[in-house]
């Protein structure tokens, strides 16, 4: 029983960088820009938060600079994809490259330097037998990147302005008619995915390890844009599918100490695999496509011709 | 270019010999000394350790020698770029200081034979190139008494790089050494297969302690597995260095390896031209590998074991890993005697106490 509260305690600590970033991710592609640059946006803000964190010793500016990094970059990506119309794909890949270099490199003076780690737990709630243990001793992160997921859904599902978002995604032309500034929903947009990866990052390299080390994301930001896709751009599909991920890659080391002999290789292929099984099944139906993916993802938008 | 080498081959046969001339040549000069390591140095770890024994080296020598070092060299084409960099920059010593560098450093000796060089960890040897290593299982055969001795739940997890001999000698002489008090205690063993990579440690130690284990130990490069244990309240046993600094409540002991007085008397040999390619494995006799950082939980007669085991092992008298020898599937590895050298280096099993399933190739 322990040793089960314990694996989902693990499960939801390494599913909630996967969520904060998947989450940023969904809204800048149901504002239709798609940003595969999120791992390069992870890493340099890992390192970006670390640094702050460890010169100032407050963990909140850490996570504060992370989401800054993140934004600053993703401004970047805006002005050259919305604004100068590069190609998304190519520009988010680039940019996710960058980020693997610039990180390494700003993080040079940082490796094996450690932060202390805090314990956290909720009064009362951390007394009750296995649910205490299980979900209610987390870093606060973790609760506010639940609350970031119900925020979200709540916002595109019940607001004015994420009805406007996800017109943007939609038909941006139509948007632009009705006299919305296609640019700016996009630009608002991709700075608030961009704080989000940085958040993300930040809570790998403040709460997860918590120390630096050079591409220490490993891939978690592909995983991150695989999900928004497994969760079919639906937001509490995303805390699900990220826990689940999450929760893979904790299974395999229980295995292991246990004795079951599982390939570690298999299971860290099972996210994308599941995404395929996924993206197969709703492109068999015209109609989940329709409801669900924004039609004009990746495609940019010029509202002067 | 092409002057240098002959010129230094003419100065070598007027100096009287090949041997002598290896930087005793111009005694006012102080030798030149380059290490090379893998990973950063950090703040502890292996190359933190060997760092430390660069500069005992250079501290005991004086102005005989001066040193200079590169670190984050990944092992592969890269390692013999550098190492062959601090060859032509005039380096008369070279320490190559990780197992991937063993073909790059043969390699680049052979386009030095003036330099001389010393590769750790590995098996591969030349008339300049000499290798050394420590003996750790003997420091974890001490640690595995002391996790014995602390453990309530008798299980005790250990996260691996990788089951390469190296890491199951360790592996197994801890287990030997935890039976040897602890007959019911058991080991479970997580490979993270990586050395350095502290969010995967982390979770390993993490799901170890899940288990029931509360002590926990490693054989990677990071601080992760200590901090994990210094944060969820249980005992680690630390690896290459003394990482109080990291669980000042977690740390029972540091299994820990010591360069200094090698390094020293390497280019002490050098300085004086009586280098000799040698093959050095030291254990605790030689001070090479070594069990500190003993934590205030321990209990003092706990201690007092310890030492007297040390002093066994310092005297001959005990050898973790003597007849008879059952791996942990019944199977007799040793039926007499101790396990020489060629057995540990092919070691590829678990011992009996270790209750994970050895990973098929």
């Amino acid at each position: 029983m322990d040793a089960l509260a314990a694996l989902v305690a693990s499960a939801i600590i390494a599913g909630t960088p996967l969520m904060l970033a998947s989450l940023g991710l969904l809204v800048n592609e149901k504002s239709g820009v798609i940003n595969l640059g999120s791992e390069g946006l992870m890493l340099v803000a890992a390192i970006t938060g670390f640094a702050a964190a460890l010169t100032s010793g407050s963990i909140a500016l850490g996570f504060i600079a992370g989401a800054f990094s993140g934004m600053l970059l993703s401004g970047f990506f805006a002005w050259l994809t919305v604004w100068l119309g590069a190609n998304q794909v190519a520009t988010g890949l680039a940019l996710s490259l960058f980020g693997v270099g610039a990180s390494a490199y700003m993080g040079i003076d940082y490796v094996g330097a450690t932060l202390n780690s805090e314990r956290f737990a909720i009064p009362v709630l951390r007394d009750i037998p296995f649910l205490g243990q299980a979900l209610f001793r987390q870093h606060p992160m973790v609760y506010l990147s639940m609350v970031l997921c119900l925020a979200i859904f709540w916002f595109l599902q019940r607001t004015r302005a994420g009805l406007i978002l996800r017109a943007v995604g939609e038909s941006p032309a139509s948007a632009h008619s009705l006299g919305y500034s296609v640019r700016r929903i996009r630009l608002a947009a991709l700075l608030f995915g961009g704080a989000c990866c940085g958040l993300a990052g930040a809570f790998m390299s403040l709460v997860y390890t918590p120390m630096w080390v050079e591409g220490m994301v490993a891939g978690r930001g592909w995983i991150a844009l695989a999900l928004t896709t497994f969760a079919t751009w639906r937001p509490l599909r995303v805390m699900l599918g990220a826990y689940l991920f999450g929760g893979i890659t904790i299974l395999t080391y229980h295995m292991q100490a246990l004795g079951v002999p599982v390939a570690s290789q298999i299971l860290s292929m099972l996210p994308y695999l599941a995404t395929i099984l996924v993206l197969v099944l709703i492109s068999r139906n015209a109609n989940w496509i329709r409801l669900n993916m924004p039609a004009s993802l990746g495609k940019n938008f010029n509202p002067n011709t | 270019m092409l002057f240098n080498p002959l010129r230094n081959t003419l100065a070598a046969m007027l100096a009287g010999g090949a041997l002598v001339f290896s930087g005793a040549a111009l005694a006012d000069e102080p030798v030149k000394v380059g290490f090379v390591y893998v990973s950063p140095i950090g703040e502890a770890g292996w190359t933190w350790q060997q760092d430390i024994g660069r500069k005992e080296m250079e501290q005991a020598l004086g102005g005989k020698v001066v040193s200079q070092f590169v670190e984050d060299v990944p092992e592969g084409a890269d390692a013999e770029r550098v190492i062959r960099d601090l060859a032509q920059q005039g380096n008369k010593l070279i320490f190559t200081t990780s197992f991937g560098y063993m073909n790059p450093t043969i390699k680049v000796a052979r386009q030095f034979p003036d330099v001389k060089f010393v590769h750790s960890t590995g098996y591969k040897t030349a008339p300049n190139v000499a290798t050394t290593n420590a003996r750790f299982y003997e420091s974890r055969y001490l640690a595995g008494i002391i996790a014995g001795k602390m453990t309530q739940s008798n299980v005790i997890g250990y996260v691996g790089a990788f089951p390469i001999p190296e890491v199951l000698q360790g592996i197994n002489s801890f287990t030997l050494g935890m039976r040897s008090v602890n007959p019911e205690a058991e080991v479970r063993v997580i490979w993270a297969n990586s050395w350095f990579d502290p969010g995967k440690e982390r979770d390993a130690a993490l799901a170890l302690i899940s288990q029931g284990a509360d002590v926990v130990t490693h054989h990677t490069d990071s601080t992760a597995t200590v901090q994990a244990a210094q944060d969820e309240g249980k005992y680690a046993v630390a690896y290459h260095s003394d990482m109080k600094k990291f669980g000042p409540d977690a740390q029972i002991a540091a299994v820990t390896h010591h360069w200094g007085e090698y390094f020293t008397s390497q280019a002490q040999a050098v300085v004086d031209g009586t280098w000799k390619s040698t093959s050095v494995w030291g254990g605790l006799k030689a001070g090479m590998a070594a069990l500190e950082g003993i934590g205030d939980m321990v209990p003092q007669d706990v201690k007092d074991l310890v030492e007297q085991k040390k002093a066994e092992i310092i005297a001959g008298t005990l050898a973790p890993f003597a007849a008879p020898l059952v791996d942990n599937e019944g199977k007799t590895r040793l039926e007499s005697g101790v396990l020489d050298d060629d057995g540990l280096n092919s070691m590829n099993y678990y011992v009996q106490g270790v209750a994970s399933k050895f990973p098929k190739q």
